[in-house]
């Protein structure tokens, strides 16, 4: 009894929202899971209830020594024949979830690549390649396909409330396909552990209507509408942050670090980690190891004052506002 | 030459004489007796080996169970920054690591080792130098991997050490290779112990007890080395290819190299599943042979469970990939591998079962022993049946590297393991230290220790639902794992509080207390048949077995073997001597003389020690060094202790029973030890194999042109030259049996030279074409199989010289030749391997059409 006590405080406790739950109906490919959980959590409950009274039963009372015949039945029933018939019809129901689950085609696809330790990712837009990272956008009810990669270690793309996950591994691609069903803000992460930040590798995965997905993506393909004597646009290049960085439309075109073309836009930073404020932004490059320990990225103390403010408030407004 | 012993044929024993008794006890005493003092180190008996083995496991597990709080500690609240993310990620790398690899499998070679020759009624295990050899390469082994993290280099790269992030020294450092070779040399041990614990149950058991009358528990330690033989060496070979990435930069996990990472998830698994099964099974025998105890009756379906932990062990060899669902396999390999998972089930639930029935059909005792095991029960069918959910493809995608897992996994490994051996501590104390535990300790301990691991892990599940995946140091009150992360840190605590009683309850000193009565708990097994106060020998004389729980079925053969009635109940040459006996109907077949205390195993175990340390700092001068210093003690431990000529060729063993003293081929105990060991190096040998197809099947261009092949003509030539030294081993055994001893010795030494132009051949064939190991997998794949075969054929070379020194020394002999035999033994071995190295480096290239 103990035991279920416990668990419905936790249901309680847990409550069945958060942005990571498993059980939010928020995908489709999620939705089959959860069907799928309840029934085994149920069946789970009954089977453990019935092995373990058995087992009570037994060490309180004694049957007829002599009935070694029949225990051989209860333990070729008990033990052999129900597990065979349970987990034959799991395994193929499973399979069956399986089959629907995976698919080589979606409305849309999107390029992710693990790096350590944030998300590098790519549309595949009407006027080609989109690069952003650390947030992806979908459209509500549309399949995505994901085709996942790494190029340092492994990591694993996972955003719970919209179904399983899958490796990202160097040297090959995996694809994975996610139809979310649920308007929100949903929470990813990386399931692998790669090594130093694994804990601080996450994104957010926005879910909204395929209309406003369109102009979204639109926006985002669009370079950024900097002046070019932006004071900020100067400290970042003065400081050599485009030799990481790319901000399409300026000269900054590095390929190491996270595109910040429209980093203003996205509502957290450190790869899914602090919201996007002025405090966090000026934090995060004077102070990038206290935020994020072993981040690549080295940290700007000596920048302060004015020449930070602008830099701050320059990257901010790299945002999708015309 | 076997005796079969017909009860009914057997001369009566002599009439009992009280002084022939005391003067037989006191030759026995005088040959078992513990080394006085500080020498104890030397002790090499079972039960000391046994006692320290327990001891020294359970410091491991204290040691990885402290951090396991402390990882408690950080995640109790949100954005913790109290031990930070650089200390824990070593934590949970070394907990895992020494979790698995320092406690759960040697807690069951020590368990064994303990207690396995008292359940055979024998003195002691067929090698007991080769258990303190393994025991203190575990010791040596143990303190290095775990003391780095007080250096702060401890592996960082999780317990399943997963290559790029551990090949690649841009994100590894020395914890690595501490993990790499520190646990290398632990898996020595593991397999030294597994060899021992086969030989033991196969060729140790008292005459009469055939192998449907051997005890359980016997059977699933059987089954358990069985699969550490085949398990570990996949791991050895894995950690050799991921070592040699790392220290010489070998292409093997490097994808812009014609590496995989994947092949090291394939490698580690094949290991790391079984590994499931290794910890597991071993406990589940404590319990059926406790239960059977308790319930004071027989177990119901004896065979069912024994054909059961078969399967069990079958299946678990076949179900690795479930770890890797995730990693993008196709389709057909996920329906498998699940399925396969699945089907563990079954046999897993016949073994409960009969345990069910057996207390059905019984009035079971309540004890604290009985305690742990009902826990034990609730908790792992609770794991059983949340792994059936995650062996579903489609769930494990969401469960797994989430606290899901976490969950199930310590319901599994607790449930299955740790709470049956807290049942067997309580259990087996007694028998230990021939002392009572305290009841009221006992179940203070159950409770706190139940209680505090469901508070712990239950919520788990639902962490791991909201979607927390392993691993992570920290997370953010907005990711709502804040309060069920609390509630497991309490729990966490409350077991440790539940376990510290229990350990106070075994270590309390209770030299003062009153000893228990014999056999307290009124068992049917043979261990529990010793005297009190305990006697070094374990048991006077060897009794003939008949039944299956003998104190139940022959009650008067306890009072026979304390009166010496029995076989081997003297010592008159003040020799450890063990009845080496059949596989099959544990006929007597000879009397096998065991080593006494010795510094050598010690001093064999520190030098190979120094050699894995050594190396891990690169200082490869004192590596070859002490390299040298572990042959010269090895050799000389062998020289004095194994095989040597017997006084007299055979010797009345009592009853009627004369039996030869020395035993050769499949008849000696030595035979199948190099037996076993080379099915485990072959096992190792066939990961390389596998190696080699997995890329061939991975990369479309793994094969080069023909003109990068190694050259043909030398492979051919070196391939010939290995045959005719395996032949001139062959011929040499041929000839000492004929009395040649000289002519045998010529070959012996000629067949060296030989040995070493074929690998210098095979060396050229790599070379002549340019194969650069660190440019491409090929390229390494071929070295490392050339350095396979050179490996082996360094120490074939130095067993050619001892054995033609042994020779000449008179020791092998036209009439006692066990090390010639045990040689060539290994030389067929070694044949082996060049054939199949030679088809792959040779033939299959022809073969898929390269020339």
């Amino acid at each position: 009894m103990r035991k279920f006590t416990f668990l419905t405080a936790a249901l309680l406790l847990g409550g069945c929202s958060g942005r990571h739950n498993w059980l939010s109906s928020a995908g489709a490919e999620a939705d089959r899971v959860e069907g799928l959980f309840w029934v085994l959590l149920i069946g789970a409950a009954v089977i453990w209830s019935s092995v373990i009274g058995a087992a009570v039963y037994a060490q309180r009372r004694q049957v007829d020594p002599g009935l070694e015949r029949q225990a051989r039945w209860f333990i070729i029933w008990g033990g052999a024949v129900i597990p065979t018939i349970i987990v034959c019809s799991l395994l193929v129901w499973g399979l069956v979830i399986l089959r629907d689950i995976t698919t080589d085609e979606g409305d849309l696809t999107v390029r992710v690549d693990g790096e350590r330790w944030w998300w590098r990712v790519t549309y595949d837009g009407p006027d080609g390649d989109v690069v952003t990272a650390n947030e992806i956008r979908l459209p509500l009810d549309r399949t995505a396909l994901f085709r996942l990669t790494a190029d340092d270690v492994i990591h694993s793309f996972w955003v719970p409330a919209l179904g399983g996950k899958m490796d990202m591994t160097p040297g090959r691609e995996t694809t994975l396909a996610l139809t979310p069903q649920k308007l929100g803000s949903w929470g990813g992460l990386c399931a692998e552990y790669c090594g130093g930040a694994h804990a601080l590798m996450r994104f957010d995965a926005v879910v909204m209507e395929p209309a406003d997905f369109d102009a979204w993506l639109a926006a985002e393909a669009a370079p950024a509408q900097v002046a070019g004597d932006d004071p900020g646009l100067a400290v970042f290049l003065e400081e050599g942050c485009g030799a990481c960085h790319t901000i399409r439309g300026t000269q900054a075109a590095g390929p190491v670090g996270p595109d910040l073309t429209h980093v203003g836009a996205r509502a957290r930073l450190g790869a899914g980690i602090y919201d996007m404020t002025p405090e966090n932004m000026a934090r995060w490059i004077t102070d990038t190891h206290a935020m994020k320990p072993e981040a690549d990225m080295p940290p700007y103390p000596d920048l302060s004052g004015a020449r930070l403010d602008a830099l701050v408030s320059f990257l901010l407004n790299l945002d999708h506002a015309e | 030459m076997t005796q079969e012993i017909d009860l009914s044929q057997l001369p009566a024993p002599e009439p009992y004489d009280e002084a022939r008794d005391t003067a037989q006890r006191a030759r026995l005493a005088r040959a078992w007796q513990e080394p006085p003092g500080w020498k104890i180190i030397t002790a090499v008996n079972n039960s000391n080996i046994g006692k320290w083995y327990l001891l020294t496991s359970f410091g491991f597990f204290v040691f990885a169970g402290i951090l396991a709080l402390m990882m408690r500690m950080q995640l109790a609240v949100p954005n913790n920054d109290l031990f930070g993310q650089e200390l824990y990620n070593q934590m949970f790398s070394l907990h895992g690591t020494a979790m698995m690899f320092l406690f759960a499998v040697p807690i069951f070679e020590a368990v064994a080792i303990l207690i396995l020759p008292e359940i055979l009624g024998a003195r002691d295990l067929p090698f007991p130098r080769l258990s303190a050899f393994g025991y203190w390469c575990f010791l040596i082994g143990g303190v290095f991997v775990c003391g780095s993290i007080f250096f702060g280099v401890a592996p960082e790269g999780g317990w399943f050490m997963y290559a790029p992030l551990s090949s690649n020294k841009e994100y590894s450092g020395l914890g690595a290779d501490i993990w790499l070779l520190g646990l290398s040399f632990i898996e020595v041990s593991s397999i030294a112990a597994a060899v021992e614990l086969i030989v033991g149950v196969l060729k140790c058991r008292p005459p009469g007890m055939r192998l449907n009358l051997m005890p359980l528990y016997c059977w699933y330690v059987l089954v358990v080395a069985g699969m550490i033989l085949f398990a570990f060496p996949p791991l050895i070979a894995g950690d050799l290819l991921l070592e040699m990435e790392r220290a010489f930069g070998w292409a093997f996990f490097d994808v812009d190299r014609g590496g995989d990472p994947i092949l090291w998830q394939h490698l580690f698994w094949i290991f790391g599943h079984p590994e499931v099964y290794i910890v597991f099974l071993p406990s589940i025998a404590l319990i059926a042979t406790m239960l059977p105890t308790f319930a004071g009756r027989p177990m119901v379906g004896h065979s069912w469970i024994v054909l059961s932990a078969i399967g069990v062990a079958f299946l678990s060899f076949g179900l690795w990939v479930h770890h890797m669902f995730t990693t993008g396999l196709p389709e057909i390999s996920l329906g498998f591998f699940s399925a396969a998972s699945e089907a563990v089930a079954v046999p897993t639930g016949i073994q409960i079962f009969c345990f069910i029935a057996t207390m059905l059909l019984s009035k079971v005792r309540a004890s604290v022993p009985m305690l742990f095991a009902g826990g034990a029960l609730a908790i792992f069918v609770f794991g059983g049946l949340t792994g059936v959910m995650v062996a579903l493809v489609p769930f494990d995608w969401q469960a797994h590297d989430s606290y899901f897992v976490v969950a199930h996994l310590h319901y599994t490994l607790l449930g299955g393991m740790l709470f049956p051996l807290m049942a067997g501590v309580c259990y087996w104390y007694p028998f230990v230290t021939q002392r009572a535990l305290s009841d009221r300790a006992g179940k203070w301990a159950f409770w706190l220790m139940f209680g505090g691991f469901n508070l712990a892990f239950l919520p788990m599940h639902w962490t791991g639902i909201m979607g927390m995946p392993r691993r992570v140091w920290t997370y953010d009150l907005s990711d709502g794992w804040a309060v069920l992360n609390m509630v497991s840190t309490v729990g966490a605590f409350i077991f440790a509080a539940g376990f510290a009683v229990l350990a106070i309850n075994v270590l309390w000193p209770r030299g003062k207390a009153p000893l228990v009565k014999r056999n307290l708990w009124n068992a049917g097994t043979m261990e529990w048949s010793g005297e009190i106060p305990g006697k070094p020998w374990g048991v006077r004389s060897i009794p003939y077995i008949h039944t299956r729980y003998p104190l139940w079925e022959q009650p008067e053969v306890v009072g026979q073997m304390d009166r010496g009635e029995w076989f081997l109940p003297d010592a008159e040459e003040g020799r450890r001597e063990l009845i080496v006996t059949d596989i099959l109907d544990a006929r007597p077949l000879y009397i096998h003389r065991v080593g006494g205390p010795t510094f050598l195993t010690l001093g064999a175990a520190g030098c190979l020690g120094a050699v894995f340390i050594l190396a891990t700092y690169h200082l490869w001068a004192l590596t070859l060094a002490f390299g040298a210093g572990f042959i010269a003690f090895t050799l000389r431990w062998l020289w004095t202790g194994t095989s040597e000529v017997p006084d007299a060729p055979r010797k009345y063993a009592g009853r009627g029973l004369t039996l030869p003293t020395y035993a050769q081929g499949n008849r000696s105990p030595g035979w199948w030890a190099v037996f076993i060991t080379m099915t485990g190096d072959m096992t190792a040998f066939m990961g390389l194999v596998f190696s080699y197809f997995f890329y061939w099947t991975a990369l479309p261009d793994f094969l080069p042109a023909a003109s990068q092949l190694p050259a043909f003509g030398w492979l051919l030539a070196g391939f010939a030259a290995l045959m005719a030294s395996w032949l001139m081993t062959v011929g040499a055994r041929r000839l000492l049996g004929t009395g040649a001893a000289r002519a045998a010795m010529a070959l012996l030494v000629g067949a060296v030279p030989v040995g070493a132009a074929g690998l210098a051949a095979w060396i050229w064939s790599a070379h002549s074409v340019g194969l650069d190991p660190t440019a491409h997998s090929y390229d390494a794949m071929v070295w490392i199989l050339i350095l396979w075969m050179g490996l082996h054929l360094l120490l074939n070379s130095v067993m050619h010289l001892y054995v033609a020194a042994r020779i000449r020394a008179g020791i092998c002999n036209r009439d006692y030749r066990a090390d010639l035999m045990n040689l060539t033994l290994f030389s067929h071995f070694l044949a082996l391997t060049g054939i199949v190295i030679f088809a792959l480096l040779a033939l299959f290239p022809l073969l898929m059409g390269a020339a």
